[in-house]
């Protein structure tokens, strides 16, 4: 696998392809041609100004120096790297979807429609009574859930002050709950890796207002005691949350509503194949008990006459919004075209394929797995290797590495997760480039990668002296 | 071979499957499956699994439902023509199907384009550091206010915003200083803009920051921007100015009317009208860059020491500072800013100012032929206005709407006697038929 084709070699030189700006700028008088007084303009602007072709060919170099899941395996554990179906991408393209939010209800109803049969699968889907789809990403959900929580404990006269999350949570976790105004409480894990009942029931009390759990958990384990710790928890008054970031392993097969969760947020672009985009757009629509329905975001759609026409409402006690508009629409769409194009049988068979092959990649890999049994993912440990060494050598072997050094209850962490959408032999493609990097030398682990646009990069040396536009680059 | 029903996303033929099972030692995939009985979920959702040619016509049908209306509509949420271009180049699979550089070796091509998107919003707002984006302005205002409260001594707890003021964008900003215990409070307008003396009597040191907006939400600009810089500076507040990536290609720059924070709408740029799916502009000075929310990506070197991007300043970030980070947000709009980069990069700054300056002028032209209406007057305020204004109408706003909604026509209503237009390239060939519209309502 090359990863270099806009990376070339001129005179003895190393050519990376330009910066925009590089390639050539333009400065324009503001003024001279301005509608407004001199003291409401600017004087001049210069930004690049490249011809279309120009445009074409530098954003075309510039993708391919880029991994991405349509070039090859990207197990990156805890993200749900799974292929993203062409045909969601047209379906949101649809002309008369683009319809501007302040439309009217009733010159909106076929937006309206979607975001309603959007709401009730993901409903049944997570065993959720009600669903918000307006959080833009997974920790705008996640904070929309804890910010409903806390409307909750308020509206019944009880004001708590700590939210519980397990060590080996996510760290938005931990950031959700601080930027919700709550003290973290955080729970060690147990020697299983799972959450320690024990040390549940001392962590929680009166000033608990939730527990953040993610289950399968961090490394893939389920929480077995998930009955008890809805117990435990809810006799403390406290509500009990659940990160949707790896519910792709549980699909059809678990329901968290069944578990006793209250409130959840789903990662669209997790379990649903929405397009990653490089880092977002996602969407992280929330559902919650009945319990809580009154304090979702405003305003939620509901049907007024069997399918025949919908609305908006407001709930009762709504914390009011958490996006400026219905939140990330064009991924929604994508969401519920994937969604339709597997029912039932599709979902549960994603799961199910899902968790195959990750217990398939692990028994192939040279790396010892300690926890487990797992499902969709697992934590392997590079053991006296460095983990992100490891990772660096397995870009020379044409995949991309897992997520490294977390959690970071398994030493020397590979957080893999593999997903569905491989086959037996890009698994075993995968297992060998984990087992080449393992084996491989410190000289060689050391030096790569050595086939990527890019040779190793100094991030300490990068986040130390700080040059973040090419404004900052001017004179280099 | 042969491939059970299932999801079709699965490339494993059933004897492949069997194979796997049994490298596993298991004999179904159920027996992975470490799921108590008692909270095993056996049931169905009720979704029939469909063809893409099917999904494409039930979605084809519930989209036309949307009736077929010609948009004056702003406040907040705005779209010019998007170029062919970009939509070819950032559907680029290598593009579209990546996620965040967490390996930036392989994946130098999006952190440069986030690079120079980055740098984009430098130019544009003069301030020295822009970030990768929020998820739109609303959220992006609310971390402005949480960075005021971290960066600001003054001892109280108080967030100034303009009394016109999108009440969504309002309502999100509450959710976020409801967690660092900040009160939001609004100042008076006068004539559509800040009313400066009234402000310059509230301030004080109770408060963090100041936020003002230009153009605002009804589209007027704002024109007194240094003197409320000035009045935040005094007291030590954070002086947070909202506006919106092709109004700042014209407008004095924010950094020179003293601006610490830019937030606002880059959306207009990249991304067609989305029922309000946004690009969250965030920009401040040096001083505030470590308590930058969101990504950062730097220019640094490789082992070569050849020029090479990376994402940086992690430390601020959730996956390492955890409740300590200066955010929560991880996945934003990283896509939504490439798409918003090339289409700026194909406009060139010529095309950019020729668009921004367009928008004014569409506006004052529309507004002219409104006022030129019997019952209509326009625009309410005195001010110069970028692409929206005010309209008074003698009868109800409300009905006046409901009747230009059955001529074909959107226009928001926003007060008993306020209706609003707002006017692109992409509806400006379209103002015969709504004077005309008009001229039949009132």
């Amino acid at each position: 696998m090359i990863h270099d084709q806009a990376n070339y070699e001129r005179d003895g030189e190393d050519v990376r392809e330009p910066l925009l700006s590089e390639k050539g700028e333009e400065t324009v008088d503001v003024r001279e041609e301005s509608p407004l007084p001199d003291d409401l303009t600017r004087e001049e602007l210069t930004l690049p100004n490249p011809s279309e072709p120009e445009t074409a060919r530098h954003y075309t170099r510039l993708s391919q120096m880029n991994w991405a899941i349509d070039a090859g395996p990207y197990p990156l554990g805890s993200c749900t790297m799974k292929y993203n179906p062409k045909f969601t991408e047209d379906v949101a393209a649809d002309p008369n979807a683009a319809i501007h939010p302040d439309r009217s209800a009733r010159s909106a109803q076929g937006n309206l429609e979607l975001q309603y049969r959007l709401q009730e699968a993901l409903a049944d889907i997570g065993g959720m009574d009600a669903v918000t789809l307006q959080p833009p990403a997974g920790a705008a959900g996640e904070l929309t859930g804890i910010l409903v929580a806390k409307a909750y404990h308020e509206h019944h006269g009880n004001d708590r002050s700590e939210v519980v999350i397990p060590a080996s949570a996510h760290g938005t976790n931990f950031a959700t709950a601080a930027t919700a105004g709550y003290d973290v409480v955080e729970l060690p894990s147990g020697e299983d890796g799972r959450v320690d009942l024990e040390a549940l029931e001392a962590a929680v009390g009166d000033e608990t207002a939730a527990l953040m759990l993610t289950n399968p958990n961090t490394v893939g384990l389920f929480e077995r005691d998930i009955t008890e710790i809805a117990e435990i928890v809810h006799d403390a008054g406290g509500l009990l949350y659940y990160d949707g970031a790896n519910l792709n392993a549980l699909l059809g097969r678990g329901r968290p509503g069944d578990m006793g969760f209250d409130v959840m947020h789903y990662n669209v672009h997790k379990t649903f194949a929405t397009p990653h985009g490089g880092g977002g757009p996602g969407a992280g629509p929330v559902g919650v008990v009945d319990e809580l329905a009154p304090f979702l975001p405003t305003p939620r759609v509901r049907d007024t006459n069997g399918g025949k026409g919908y609305e908006r409402f407001e709930p009762d006690h709504t914390i009011g919004r958490v996006h400026g508009f219905a939140g990330n629409w064009l991924v929604l769409i994508k969401a519920y075209a994937y969604i339709a194009r597997l029912g039932d049988e599709g979902l549960a068979d994603a799961a199910a394929k899902a968790v195959l092959n990750a217990n398939y990649l692990a028994e192939r890999i040279d790396l010892d797995v300690p926890h487990g049994p797992f499902h969709h993912e697992f934590a392997a440990t590079a053991g006296d290797r460095d983990a992100a060494d490891v990772a660096k050598r397995m870009l020379d072997f044409g995949v991309h590495p897992p997520t490294t050094k977390w959690p970071e209850m398994v030493p020397e962490a590979m957080l893999t997760e593999p997903t569905e959408i491989e086959g037996r032999s890009s698994l075993d493609d995968l297992a060998e480039a984990f087992n080449l990097a393992y084996a491989d030398t410190d000289e060689a682990l050391d030096a790569a990668p050595n086939r990527t646009a890019a040779a190793r990069i100094d991030q300490v040396g990068a986040a130390r002296n700080p040059r973040l536009s090419w404004q900052a680059l001017d004179g280099e | 071979m042969s491939r059970a029903n299932g999801t079709p996303y699965a490339p494993h033929t059933d004897e492949e499957t069997a194979a796997m099972l049994a490298a596993v030692g298991v004999d179904d995939e159920e027996a992975l499956f470490d799921i108590p009985e008692p909270v095993a979920f056996d049931g169905d959702f009720g979704i029939e699994p469909r063809t893409e040619r099917e999904i494409r016509d039930e979605c084809a049908r519930i989209f036309e439902r949307n009736d077929d209306l010609t948009e004056f509509l702003g406040r907040g949420h705005y779209a010019h023509y998007v170029p062919s271009v970009v939509d070819h180049l950032s559907d680029r699979a290598e593009f579209l199907t990546s996620y965040t550089q967490y390996q930036p070796e392989v994946s130098q091509g999006f952190l440069q384009a986030l690079f120079e998107y980055q740098s984009m919003l430098v130019e544009l707002t003069g301030l020295d550091v822009a970030n990768c984006s929020m998820y739109d302005a609303a959220t992006a205002l609310g971390e402005a206010a949480t960075l005021a409260d971290r960066v600001r001594s003054t001892a109280g707890d108080t967030v100034l915003v303009p009394a016109q003021l999108r009440e969504g964008k309002r309502a999100v900003l509450e959710n976020y200083c409801d967690g660092a215990d900040l009160t939001v409070e609004t100042y008076p307008m006068a004539d559509g803009t800040a009313d400066v003396d009234a402000l310059a009597d509230r301030a004080g040191d109770d408060v963090v920051m100041v936020y003002a907006e230009s153009p605002t939400v009804r589209g007027c600009l704002e024109e007194r921007l240094a003197a409320i810089g000035e009045i935040a500076d005094e007291t030590d507040a954070l002086f947070a100015l909202g506006s919106d990536v092709v109004a700042l290609s014209v407008l004095e720059s924010p950094a020179t009317v003293g601006a610490d924070v830019v937030v606002g709408e880059a959306g207009s740029l990249g991304l067609p009208t989305s029922y309000g799916m946004g690009l969250g502009i965030f920009a401040c000075r040096d001083d505030f860059l470590r308590q930058v929310p969101g990504r950062l990506v730097g220019a640094g070197e490789d082992a070569n020491g050849d020029r090479a991007y990376t994402l940086t300043l992690q430390t601020r970030e959730q996956h390492i500072r955890k409740e300590r980070a200066t955010s929560n947000i991880c996945t934003n709009q990283a896509w939504v800013a490439l798409r918003a980069a090339i289409h700026a990069a194909t406009l060139g700054p010529d095309g950019l100012v020729d668009l921004a300056n367009d928008c004014v002028r569409e506006a004052e032209t529309l507004a002219a032929r409104i006022d030129g209406l019997s019952g209509a007057t326009a625009p309410v305020h005195d001010r110069h206005h970028f692409r929206e204004f005010a309209v008074h109408v003698d009868q109800p706003a409300g009905v006046i709407a409901e009747d230009l909604e059955a001529e074909g026509f959107a226009v928001h209503a926003i007060d008993d006697h306020l209706l609003q237009v707002c006017v692109t390239d992409l509806n400006a060939g379209r103002t015969d038929g709504l004077v005309a519209a008009f001229e039949g309502v009132l």
